[in-house]
């Protein structure tokens, strides 16, 4: 059996691509094994799920059947939002959430160890290995409700427009990656932060409400330095040219880019805090 | 008497570890109500009158406010967690040789640990209610204080003895944690939590009057606002003391068949 040498130099970007590609490839095959052996607790969370869109939605329903509008938003176009924000959610509870969940209990457990012993970048392995299937079908529902409101308003969006709204969207999930990860590190000074990851939640339910509706500090705080405002409004925003200028968007692009930093930083300097829980 | 005295005790000391955690809690927990209040505040901004959905801003922001008072007070967290495990993990046995008796020994616990939440979250709470002091109202009379103040106490029982049946549900399958979601899901929107039930169209409120959904959350807060006459009190707090008993009798008899249904697994 000829062992793969160890690359003496290291390998150019389109093999170190291919090689991470080929290991993300093995995590989706072993979620997929593993989500296989619960059947019906896996279409029972999809159940759950759904009945909490349902409830989002029907939120909406009873507030516009009371008004005609919240600030300039219509009824459809609230729907738009909810079901994007919907959609970045469950795609970042497929991708992401259950992992940073984890990260808390592999500190206290000292399972870390495994992880930093193998040969790929850490925080590869820690947040992608986990990948919750049933999510991705809720972020189905989403798309569906997502269309029906897009009828119901009659947009007719562009090519340019649709691929900077997926642009957006993905640009708004590494938003939503970079905090919960930066959260998931807390673990690292105190046992119980998957409370804190579970509290994230809370500030998702931000993203599903129009800008308008805030101003003041409030606004600044989570536009600003913790930008849940931004991320579903923005791409939604440009669908439907309510964008007050093109600059939110360069806005929205800049913030991931410093919250992906700021989540970096912290994790390499939480890291040095570790000294394993066995040993 | 003098065992669940101690039960209680200890209840707190070991709620108190927790204490840091509460208080986290408790502070992401009001972003979302706060992000309502402003919601609300825009929607009544664009509103043609005073009022919106029968409700002046006023009585909207102290209903969210009062929601979240009484899901503070009442509201089952780790409780029904904590059950469905002691049952999957053998460790109900124990108490099945005690004597014991296990509800009441978990409606110790339960009491004690909403008596350190409350105290933990007391201070966050109060400086928020503070900061919308120019809408919180108060009870309209002493007498619907009074009144308030039973409904609590018969919603904490409410969704104390639901959490508990639920959790009891362990017995027979071996993740519970689904089917308390989803109940949790229909409460969050038929207990009141979302918005006030009579925003909803008449024929769904009519519906609703027959679950015990608005008992767990929306009657003690209509009673805070003294949006119920004196005759839907009393009418209100009977029914409410009906589906106590009922679920009490429930859980006592759930027990009895899960007890002889139960394997003793790792015991």
């Amino acid at each position: 059996m000829p062992a793969p040498a160890p690359p003496s130099a290291p390998p150019g970007l389109a093999a170190n691509l291919a090689r991470h590609a080929g290991i993300y490839a093995a995590f989706w095959r072993n979620s997929l094994v593993r989500e296989m052996g619960f059947k019906i607790n896996f279409l029972l969370w999809i159940v759950v799920e759904l009945l909490w869109f349902a409830l989002q939605l029907s939120f909406m329903a009873v507030i516009y059947s009371h008004t005609e509008r919240i600030g300039t938003w219509t009824q459809w176009q609230v729907v738009l939002l909810v079901g994007t924000n919907h959609l970045l959610q469950q795609l970042c509870t497929a991708l992401f959430m259950t992992n940073c969940v984890k990260l808390s209990e592999n500190v206290r457990s000292g399972g870390l160890d495994f992880m930093l012993l193998m040969p790929v970048n850490a925080r590869f392995v820690i947040s992608l290995r986990h990948v919750d299937f049933g999510a991705f079908v809720n972020a189905g529902s989403a798309l569906a409700v997502m269309g029906y409101a897009a009828m119901k308003l009659g947009v007719h969006p562009s090519l340019a427009q649709m691929v900077s709204f997926a642009l957006l969207l993905a640009v708004g999930l590494s938003v939503h990656y970079s905090i919960m990860y930066l959260l998931a590190c807390i673990s690292f000074w105190t046992v119980r932060a998957q409370g804190i990851i579970w509290g994230y939640y809370n500030l998702f339910q931000l993203a599903r409400l129009p800008d308008e509706a805030f101003r003041g500090v409030f606004r600044a705080v989570f536009s600003f330095v913790i930008p849940v405002l931004l991320v579903t409004n923005v791409p939604v925003k440009l669908v439907l040219e309510k964008l007050g200028s093109p600059l939110e968007s360069l806005w929205l692009v800049a913030m991931a880019t410093a919250m992906f930093w700021a989540s970096e930083l912290f994790w390499r300097w939480s890291l040095r805090h570790y000294s394993s829980a066995s040993s | 008497m003098g065992k669940y005295a101690h039960v209680i005790n200890i209840g707190i000391q070991s709620t108190l570890v927790y204490r840091v955690n509460f208080v986290v809690r408790a502070l992401f927990g009001l972003i979302p109500l706060f992000s309502l209040i402003l919601l609300w505040r825009a929607i009544y901004e664009g509103a043609s009158g005073p009022q919106v959905g029968g409700y002046t801003l006023g009585e909207v922001i102290t209903y969210y406010l009062m929601v979240n008072v009484v899901v503070a007070l009442t509201s089952v967290t780790e409780d029904d967690w904590q059950i469905a495990a002691d049952i999957r993990d053998g460790r109900i046995s124990q108490f099945l040789l005690k004597p014991i008796d296990y509800l009441r020994y978990r409606l110790c616990l339960f009491a004690a640990g909403r008596l350190v939440y409350t105290a933990a979250a007391l201070i966050p709470t109060a400086l928020f209610l503070w900061t919308q002091r120019e809408h919180l109202q108060l009870p309209p009379s002493p007498t619907h204080a009074a009144a308030f103040g039973v409904a609590l106490v018969l919603t904490a029982l409410l969704q104390f003895f639901i959490s508990y049946t639920m959790a009891l549900l362990a017995f027979w399958v071996l993740e519970v944690a689904t089917f308390i979601f989803i109940l949790f899901a229909f409460e969050y929107a038929a207990g009141g939590h979302l918005f006030p039930l009579d925003m909803l169209p008449p024929a769904i409120q009519q519906a609703l009057q027959f679950t015990p959904f608005p008992y767990m959350l929306y009657f003690p807060v209509q009673v805070y606002l003294g949006r119920a006459t004196p005759a839907e009190i009393g009418q209100g707090l009977v029914v409410q003391a009906l589906w106590v008993a009922v679920v009490y009798l429930l859980a006592r008899a759930v027990w009895a068949r899960g007890v002889k249904h139960y394997s003793a697994v790792g015991g």
